[in-house]
């Protein structure tokens, strides 16, 4: 039942449409049908939007602390720095994203050229 | 045959447009606007998402997932975080329930933004399957996107100008990912490394920005430890494990400091 547990062409597909397009699109319509019915500062609304953040940025820690591909071979505690220094960019500009990112990837491209 | 005829009524308005000029006014508008929404997502917000979608190609390579299947992806599911729930999924072994419900968690927050959104976009005579499909649009950028312009924008062509935005992210990152897909194997280990960095450096700025209330600060900074501590304990539901937990924990510091105030 996983997505390479199966060979026909088909199933990675099924696997996107059920596992992907519908928990997304679920969320969407559900959106559309109570569009102006509830009230967005409502508690369950509260904690839906928490649960939602901390599995996102549960996604997040994940990426950097156990990545995939390339990333897989350079060391930890660059990783942390570069995406730690990256943040603090990113609150120090006034919360511009492009600063945080890219402030990142400097420290990260920086590291890897003098093989930290 | 009814599906025939539905459709043969529904194109009349657009092949009015080619064959008598009293409709031509409303449906060049239309277009006009959808027009102007494209332009509008060529924004800063949509750059950083290009960029964020080349990380997420390389993400999907690096995982076995093949071009078809990640451009397939973009359409269908078309919001980036669940898109790197399901990524993160498949990569683990999940099977296609724990797989689901991951996604379907991550994927709540689209809920409350789509609630929102409506009634900006809908005019009286919007009918509600136009609304149903332009929410699949509907993900952080094109969200902050519409909910900085439709305010400018009139009521009638609110609906045709969000079409031109969503509609042109959506394929700009189709073609980015089939892009990436064809170039990524060329590309130096330093580079591949620095786009495999660009997605949790998007999300980590976009998800602090985008909250609403303090406890989604709190929320953050505990999934960010949770995460990669489940990975460890608990390997297949590390991202439920984490959203649940931290997501509880983060709602009671919501309600007790509430309390605290209300004291």
């Amino acid at each position: 039942m996983s997505y390479f547990s199966n060979n026909s062409w088909w199933w990675p597909y099924v696997f996107i449409l059920v596992g992907g397009f519908a928990a997304t699109d679920f969320w969407r319509f559900l959106g559309v049908y109570l569009g102006g019915k509830i009230s967005e500062d409502s508690d369950v609304l509260v904690l839906v939007r928490t649960m939602a953040t901390a599995l996102v940025a549960a996604v997040i820690g994940n990426l950097i602390v156990f990545p995939g591909g390339a990333l897989a071979h350079t060391s930890p505690a660059l990783r942390v720095a570069a995406a730690a220094l990256g943040f603090a960019a990113y609150l120090i500009s006034g919360k511009r994203m492009i600063i945080g990112i890219l402030a990142a990837e400097l420290i990260l491209v920086l590291g890897l050229q003098l093989a930290l | 045959m009814p599906p025939s005829g539905a459709v043969a009524s529904a194109g009349c308005t657009c092949y009015g447009r080619f064959m008598s000029f009293p409709t031509s006014d409303v449906v060049s508008s239309h277009s006009i606007w959808f027009l102007r929404g494209v332009r509008a997502a060529a924004s800063l917000p949509g750059l950083i998402l290009v960029s964020s979608f080349v990380g997420f190609a390389a993400l999907a390579k690096d995982a076995g997932v093949t071009v078809t299947q990640a451009a397939f992806m973009t359409g269908s599911v078309w919001a980036l975080p669940s898109m790197v729930v399901l990524v993160g999924a498949i990569v683990s072994g999940a099977t296609l329930p724990a797989a689901a419900l991951a996604v379907t968690l991550s994927a709540i927050r689209l809920m409350p933004m789509v609630v929102a959104l409506v009634p900006e976009m809908r005019a009286e005579r919007t009918r509600p399957w136009v609304l149903y499909l332009l929410s699949h649009f509907v993900a952080v950028t094109s969200w902050v996107v519409a909910m900085d312009r439709l305010k400018s924008i009139p009521r009638e062509m609110r609906t045709a100008f969000y079409a031109g935005i969503g509609g042109a992210l959506v394929m700009a990152n189709i073609i980015v990912v089939t892009a990436v897909y064809a170039v990524a194997d060329a590309l130096p280990s330093t580079v591949s490394a620095a786009l495999l960095m660009l997605t949790p450096m998007y999300f980590l700025t976009s998800l602090w920005g985008s909250a609403r209330e303090r406890a989604g600060h709190v929320a953050m900074v505990l999934g960010l430890g949770l995460g990669p501590l489940f990975h460890v304990l608990l390997p297949q539901f590390d991202l439920l494990a984490a959203g649940l937990i931290g997501g509880a924990a983060a709602y009671a510091w919501h309600l007790w400091r509430r309390k605290d105030r209300g004291a």
